[in-house]
């Protein structure tokens, strides 16, 4: 089974809206709740990092019998340096985006400490690309 | 303990989402980092913050939590409220500095 949905760069009213789509098929699949609520962790930090710091991406979901397989690519700055940015409490956000109360930079130590696999790539100037794997045991 | 009694016992106003008053609660979680709640808050807490956006409701409703709780008298922004009423969970709004009405709630949930 595969989704796909798209995010808007900038656009914070509707940050979290793909994560809330995601919840609610994984969730009509009966999948364990304790998955569930990992991987929802991961899906809207994953969805809030483009909002808040690229321009538009795709989050594409891939539900296997054994695992969940989420792919969110972007367009957008991309990542110059990702051991930094995986640092906890690293961030780039401006000064507006801080005052909604993001940019503690706990986003991507966040997926990291709630996926089973979880790979960055980036091109400078390009856009970034992360993988987040689930297994359903 | 449920939304209704907090509100109740801690004279809190009920912004929206008054149909999850019904809601049990299990604990809370006081910050303004969204990141650090989704990180760390767990499903049923009350969250105790003074951000208003509707970007709360997103967390509330992913994370499940219980209710949220806005200090120093801070009223959620329309969207935020019209999202906690199609969620059903509440935001309510005390007049005290987080310290304060942690502290208060802190003391009723461990009774
Ligand atoms: N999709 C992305 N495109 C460009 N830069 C990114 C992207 N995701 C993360 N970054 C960079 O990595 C940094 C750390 O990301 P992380 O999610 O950990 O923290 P944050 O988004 O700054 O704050 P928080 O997630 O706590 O609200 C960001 O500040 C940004 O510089
Ligand atoms: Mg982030």
């Amino acid at each position: 089974m595969e989704f796909a949905f798209f995010i808007e760069g900038g656009n914070f009213s509707k940050a979290g809206s793909a994560s809330s789509e995601v919840k609610k098929i994984l969730k009509q699949l009966n999948v364990d709740s304790k998955i569930i609520k990992r991987t929802v962790v991961s899906l809207y930090e994953a969805e809030v990092n483009v909002v808040a710091h690229a321009f538009e991406g795709d989050m594409i979901v891939e539900i296997f019998p054994d695992k969940i397989a989420v792919r969110i690519e972007d367009k957008g700055p991309g990542i110059p340096d990702i051991e930094k940015a995986m640092e906890k409490g690293f961030s780039t956000a401006t000064p507006k985006v801080r005052e909604m109360g993001f940019g503690a930079g706990m986003g991507l130590p966040n997926i990291k400490k709630n996926s089973d696999e979880m790979n960055i790539s980036s091109k400078v100037n390009v856009g970034t690309k992360l993988e987040i794997v689930n297994y359903l045991k | 303990m449920k939304v209704q009694d907090i509100v109740d016992k801690l004279g809190l106003k009920v912004c929206s989402g008054s149909a999850g008053l019904n809601r049990e609660i299990e604990g809370g979680y006081t910050s303004d980092l969204l990141s650090d709640v989704m990180g760390n808050a767990d499903e049923n807490q009350v969250w105790i913050t003074l951000q208003t956006h509707k970007n709360i409701m997103a967390i509330a409703s992913l994370k499940e939590l219980a209710a949220i709780i806005l200090v120093k008298g801070y009223e959620p922004e329309a969207d935020a409220a019209e999202q906690s009423n199609v969620e059903g969970i509440p935001i309510l709004s005390s007049e005290e500095e987080a310290f304060e009405l942690t502290g208060k709630l802190f003391d009723l949930l461990k009774k």
